[in-house]
């Protein structure tokens, strides 16, 4: 089955909204501290729920690692988390079945167990970092030890963190991992650069599943891979989550591949959330200027060639952010306000259902320019409410909704 | 600026030809054997001003030891070459003349510009060394400047590449190509390594070269989609090989080689509802010793006996669409149109 085919079954994939499993809230990161740090990540809000994949996109220097690292408490120096709340809510094991599989277990009958992720005490995040949420990094030639063996890195994970397995259990276990990734197990005795660029890759994936996480943030896995490779890791990934139920928080700054793949994909520019949005709407109907300007950055394989202009300017330098909102100096919607007040995250409703938009133009006291108000796609034909399109591709205003001043 | 070109009329003569160019890298393959990469095997293809052509294929399948071979880096181990109809002498190192008329533009604008120089002595070099500056030194720097849309100029030239954007400096890279006024410009990867709000930039300022200062120039990517959005010809190559050559829109959107259609279909398309993945778990083959035949056969899921035996000449399929592939050999198609008809 293709990726495109599992999405076009929106029950298979998308949970009940309560099933929340990471929330960060209010997430701020400075580099640097004393007269002049550098805001990397800025009041940022995010909600991952089980079984979902979030996209997080955004150009070099957007804070999307940042955030990532300030999430699992990876950040080094002059990293610092200066505001913000991480809550992790651990639930029971085996808890979450695909709803493709059968009824779900009544709600309300499991709880989860609340974790504060940016708790002092470091047993806190030592308990959930690899065995509840696992990280696979971007360059597996830099992350895997180039002195162990693949099978001795896998069996340093089981024997850190699972004390109580037998010697043979965990190779068991290797032997488990690296079929699920599609590696045969000749290669637990090989060394990391004895492998391809995809099956290195492929390891990090099987060692960060080894404590079956419940969510695996990915920074640019597959960014330094070829597209065929690229698209069997996506396709195998897809697959496990699938199978596993794990959530999937996927960095990348290549907007189309998270369109096929993602749920919901946020996007980040300059250290703060501009949007987000359930990834077709996003693709279809883009709200946010930047966002609009990327879905027009990326040239299609299809229909007349026409001559794209991707967007003017460059991403501006953080440690001189423009003042209003970052992103007005490369805006065609620029309004005067834009330059001196930053926009707060502004959530509208569209027939895609709830969105967060960071940006002025929504705010709902002027026209939404024709580009920035194309009509998305509907979340769900059955319950979605009429629309009457009485402007030409946009229906009627959305409703608007400001996000609580905090 | 045209993102697409259709030119009708005669077709202007090649600046630049290769004709069965091949290169072989000797290397050690253990203490005592000596291997052989047959990096890139029979290729030829010629460069016409004011056309581009794309170069596709994933990393090994030669794609940047072809750009070398054509900026004559590297000697051709057979094959030949022809500037402007006459045939260079491949054992020749490469002269200042030809230096400056092919030029090459590399994929990592961090690491192809001296760090510890500014933007004027890296534009002026160039210009100083192939005496191209005319009159005023510091009025040429500007006028490349000018010229890969880095405005202002004025502000630009006493920079450092560590002050410039990535975008920016790959546009510094391709301003010290223009310097020598080139012909021909061979383009390695230039926006791979950039951010996707800025590459399409980059991809226009080549179209402009193209269409305004009619540059033949060749672009080698990993991404189809881009090289139909620049290119008039594609060209895909697998494992040292060229498997297809035919116009943009031919390749994008009726491929006849399986492994073009491998590369369709892996290449992310959001456009697409149901796209179908052309399941596939094999890897490019060791250039030391290829596969017998045709090198995509043990990946190929058409493949036949004739295809592990013997590699597959290039086929017509169109005017100017070549598949090496056997599916498409005379018998082949008589035989399919028969089993229809």
């Amino acid at each position: 089955m293709s990726i495109a085919e599992r999405q076009a079954s929106p029950a298979a994939t998308t949970p009940a909204p309560a099933e929340t499993l990471l929330e960060i809230r209010g997430l701020s990161v400075d580099y640097g501290l004393g007269d002049q740090p550098v805001h990397a990540v800025d009041d940022v809000d995010l909600t991952i729920h089980r079984g979902e994949v979030i996209g997080l996109a955004g150009e070099s220097g957007s804070g999307k690692s940042t955030l990532a690292y300030a999430v699992t408490r990876l950040l080094r120096d002059p990293g610092v988390i200066t505001a913000g709340e991480v809550r992790f809510y651990q639930w029971p094991k085996g808890s979450f079945q695909q709803p493709a599989d059968g009824p779900t277990g009544a709600p309300g009958t499991v709880r989860p167990r609340t974790i504060d992720l940016l708790s002092p005490d470091p047993r806190v995040i030592h308990a959930v970092r690899w065995s509840q949420i696992a990280v696979v990094f971007q360059s597996a030639l830099h992350a895997l030890n180039p002195v162990l063996r693949i099978g001795t890195l896998i069996d340093d994970v089981l024997k850190a963190h699972e004390a109580s397995m037998s010697g043979r259990r965990r190779r068991a276990r290797a032997i488990e991992l690296l079929d699920l990734v599609g590696i045969s197990q000749d290669r637990l005795s090989s060394y990391p650069h004895e492998l391809s660029g995809g099956m290195r890759q492929r390891v990090m994936i099987a060692l960060a599943l080894a404590l079956r996480p419940s969510l695996l943030i990915m920074d640019e896995p597959t960014t330094a891979l070829d597209v065929v490779i690229q698209r069997e890791i996506l396709e195998e990934l897809m697959e496990l989550r699938q199978r596993l139920g794990f959530s999937v928080l996927f960095i990348t700054h290549d907007l189309s591949l998270l369109i096929e793949i993602a749920d919901t994909i946020a996007v980040m520019y300059a250290g703060r959330l501009v949007e987000k949005a359930p990834a077709k709407a996003l693709f279809r109907a883009p709200r946010h200027p930047y966002t609009y300007g990327l879905t027009r950055s990326f040239p299609s394989l299809h229909g007349e060639r026409q001559v794209m202009s991707g967007i003017e300017g460059s991403p501006p330098d953080l440690r001189d952010v423009p003042a209003g909102c970052p992103f007005h100096p490369r805006c065609g919607f620029a309004l005067d306000r834009c330059r001196s007040e930053e926009p707060p995250l502004l959530t509208i409703t569209d027939e895609s259902g709830p969105r967060e938009v960071q940006c002025w133009r929504h705010d709902g006291t002027g026209p939404v320019p024709l580009e920035l108000g194309a009509t998305p796609p509907r979340a769900d034909p059955d319950v979605a409410r009429p629309v009457s399109r009485d402007t030409a591709g946009r229906a009627g205003r959305p409703e608007i909704q400001r996000r609580d001043p905090s | 600026m045209s993102a697409g070109n259709e030119r009708s009329g005669p077709e202007p003569t090649a600046v630049l030809e290769a004709v069965d160019i091949s290169k072989h890298f000797r290397v050690r393959a253990g203490r005592f054997r000596r291997g052989t990469v047959h990096a890139a095997e029979n290729i030829s293809l010629a460069l016409r001003p004011g056309t581009v052509t794309a170069v596709v294929g994933e990393s090994g399948s030669g794609k940047s030891t072809l750009t070398r071979m054509l900026a004559r880096t590297h000697k051709l181990t057979s094959g030949r070459l022809y500037f402007k109809g006459e045939e260079i002498d491949p054992r020749a190192a490469a002269t200042k003349d030809y230096r400056s008329a092919v030029q090459l533009v590399l994929q990592d604008p961090f690491a192809s510009l001296n760090p510890a120089h500014t933007v004027r002595y890296i534009l002026s070099r160039p210009l100083q060394i192939h005496h191209k500056a005319g009159d005023d030194l510091q009025e040429s720097v500007l006028g490349l400047l000018r010229r890969v849309a880095l405005e202002p100029a004025e502000q630009f030239i006493d920079k450092y590449p560590h002050e410039l954007s990535g975008g920016q400096r790959q546009r510094v890279s391709i301003a010290r190509a223009l310097a020598v006024e080139p012909e021909v410009l061979i383009a390695d990867e230039p926006v791979s390594m950039l951010d996707v709000s800025i590459r399409l930039g980059v991809l226009n300022l080549l179209a402009d070269l193209r269409d305004r200062d009619q540059l033949a120039i060749v672009y080698v990517t990993h991404d189809i989609a881009s090289a139909r959005y620049l290119a008039d010809t594609i060209m895909v190559m697998y494992a040292g090989k060229v498997v297809e050559v035919g116009p943009a829109d031919l390749i994008a959107n009726a491929p006849q080689h399986p492994y073009t259609k491998l590369l369709l279909s892996a290449a992310p398309d959001p456009e697409t509802a149901t796209k179908t993945w052309l399941g596939d778990s094999g890897a490019p083959p060791s250039l030391v010793s290829p596969p017998s035949g045709c090198r995509f056969h043990p990946r190929c899921p058409f493949a036949m006996a004739v295809c592990s035996q013997q590699a597959p000449p290039s086929f017509d399929v169109a005017a100017d669409h070549h598949v090496a592939c056997w599916l498409h050999s005379p018998e082949q198609v008589e035989a399919q149109s028969g089993a229809l008809g």
